[in-house]
């Protein structure tokens, strides 16, 4: 596989076992422990993607098809949940900004949404009111088209386990772990803002853009520090989760405190 | 020994075994991806479903008639302020490791920690004040201190809340459980008020 030099050197990986074990999916449950329980349910193949909206090549297509014009690289990438816990994930991916050439988006086209796939019978927390379903996120433009945004299909040089988003999912390391729509069933190039769904869910918490700001406290708790996981003691967090000198750009002249 | 004795031995080990449960998952390595979050969650947990069981008691009480449930009372009471504790431990030395300034930032700042650390001051003064000696000693006012019991049910409930991003399960069940308990008694109050003489003796 080929290692991108877009990879973050120098810091120990998560081990498999936690990056398969904790986490935040709430198709399968509130809890940590829930996706790993319950995700044997989802079937990620037979799986479809549809491409909608403003692009010149829309259509479904079969997720061997999606993904077959693109070689897979790994990127070793942190990961900051808003929840200040922390991992280092050696993701297998495609750059987002590749499939987005593929569909070949026309100038009306300012935001991708991505959306969850809608399947209660092997997606349990979907049939619960916990939050609105399907979960959904989006990227501006100029976001989704940054090189280090990628669809991950594979962790550890394995296929993405389910309870991790499989059969693909996105991953934007300089923004909060939310942001990491997991299962992907649609790609729509729109020209609004999408309606994320966690902003949706609680707006004064949970904006759109989701940057990673250790100045910019969540109104219920600091967000300076973080727990790595496999750590004991806290971290400090840093601005874009460190990635600053590759997106910071992204916002030049905007408000940091409206990027929450 | 006497049937009472045995039962109260048994709910004794019994509340143990969360606590119990804890170690041997810490022994075996079974405490998940993040251990501190997960003893955090699960003493504070138990600390409300022990806040809980002990409010049910004095019904329990007053529905059966079965006036002997009255001595769990306190036991139960104390290992609500047990669970409190570790999950108080477990905040200020696993999770800040004595970081006094951000700890009182916190205090200060963050509502859910503001609620969190006043149940457990409250919970702190009705534990050392829960010795028949300081029953004696304190008389009529030992009965109205230790109503802080309905209001540390309130703030931990609220604690519970704003401490998730979504309305849990485990929370809704608190929930439910809490507004029956000190519904039952506004009810009763009110009814012996109605009533006075079906219900001299509280």
């Amino acid at each position: 596989m080929k290692k991108s030099p877009l990879s973050t050197a120098g810091e120990k990986l998560t081990s498999w076992d936690d990056i398969t074990s904790y986490n935040n999916f709430y198709e399968f449950g509130p809890y940590k422990e829930d996706p790993k329980e319950q995700a044997w349910r989802l079937k990620p193949r037979p799986w479809t993607i549809t491409v909608e909206g403003y692009a010149a090549k829309k259509g479904t297509f079969g997720f061997d098809e999606f993904i077959q014009p693109y070689a897979l690289e790994e990127r070793v990438y942190r990961m900051r949940c808003v929840e200040a816990w922390s991992m280092v994930i050696p993701w297998v991916g495609i750059p987002l900004k590749d499939i987005i050439a593929t569909y070949q988006p026309t100038s009306q086209a300012k935001y991708v949404e991505f959306v969850t796939a809608f399947n209660p019978a092997q997606m349990p927390g979907e049939s619960t009111r916990m939050l609105p379903w399907p979960y959904v996120e989006g990227l501006r433009m100029d976001e989704a088209m940054n090189p280090l945004a990628i669809l991950a299909v594979g962790l550890y040089e394995e296929t993405l386990p389910n309870q991790d988003g499989a059969p693909i999912r996105l991953v934007v390391p300089w923004k909060y772990g939310f942001k990491g729509v997991k299962s992907i069933a649609k790609i729509r190039f729109v020209d609004y803002q999408p309606k994320n769904t966690w902003q949706v869910m609680t707006p004064n918490e949970y904006g759109f853009y989701a940057n990673v700001n250790p100045n910019l406290d969540h109104p219920r708790w600091s967000q300076a520090t973080e727990r790595r996981i496999g750590t004991f003691f806290r971290q400090k967090t840093l601005p874009f989760n460190g990635y600053a000198d590759q997106v910071a750009s992204l916002y030049a002249g905007m408000d940091p405190k409206k990027l929450y | 020994m006497k049937p009472f004795v045995i039962l109260k031995r048994i709910i004794f080990a019994a509340a143990l075994i969360p606590a119990a449960a804890l170690l041997v998952d810490a022994f075996r390595g079974e405490l998940t991806a993040n251990p501190i979050d997960y003893i955090t969650d699960t003493t504070g947990d138990w600390a409300i479903r022990f806040l809980v069981i002990t409010l049910c008691v004095t019904p329990i009480r007053r529905l059966t008639g079965w006036n002997r449930v009255i001595q769990l009372r306190r036991m139960l009471g104390l290992f609500c302020f047990f669970y409190a504790t570790l999950h108080f431990l477990t905040w200020s030395v696993l999770d800040w490791f004595f970081d006094f300034r951000q700890m009182g930032e916190d205090i200060v700042k963050r509502p859910f920690i503001t609620l969190g650390m006043a149940t457990f001051l409250m919970l702190l003064a009705l534990a050392v004040t829960s010795t028949k000696g300081s029953i004696r000693r304190l008389g009529r006012r030992w009965t109205q201190l230790h109503r802080l019991i309905y209001l540390a049910a309130v703030t931990a409930l609220f604690h519970f809340w704003l401490a998730r991003k979504t309305v849990v399960p485990q929370f809704q069940l608190m929930l439910v459980a809490a507004i029956l308990l000190l519904g039952f008694r506004a009810w009763w109050t009110l009814r012996t008020r109605v009533h006075p003489r079906t219900s001299a003796a509280h």
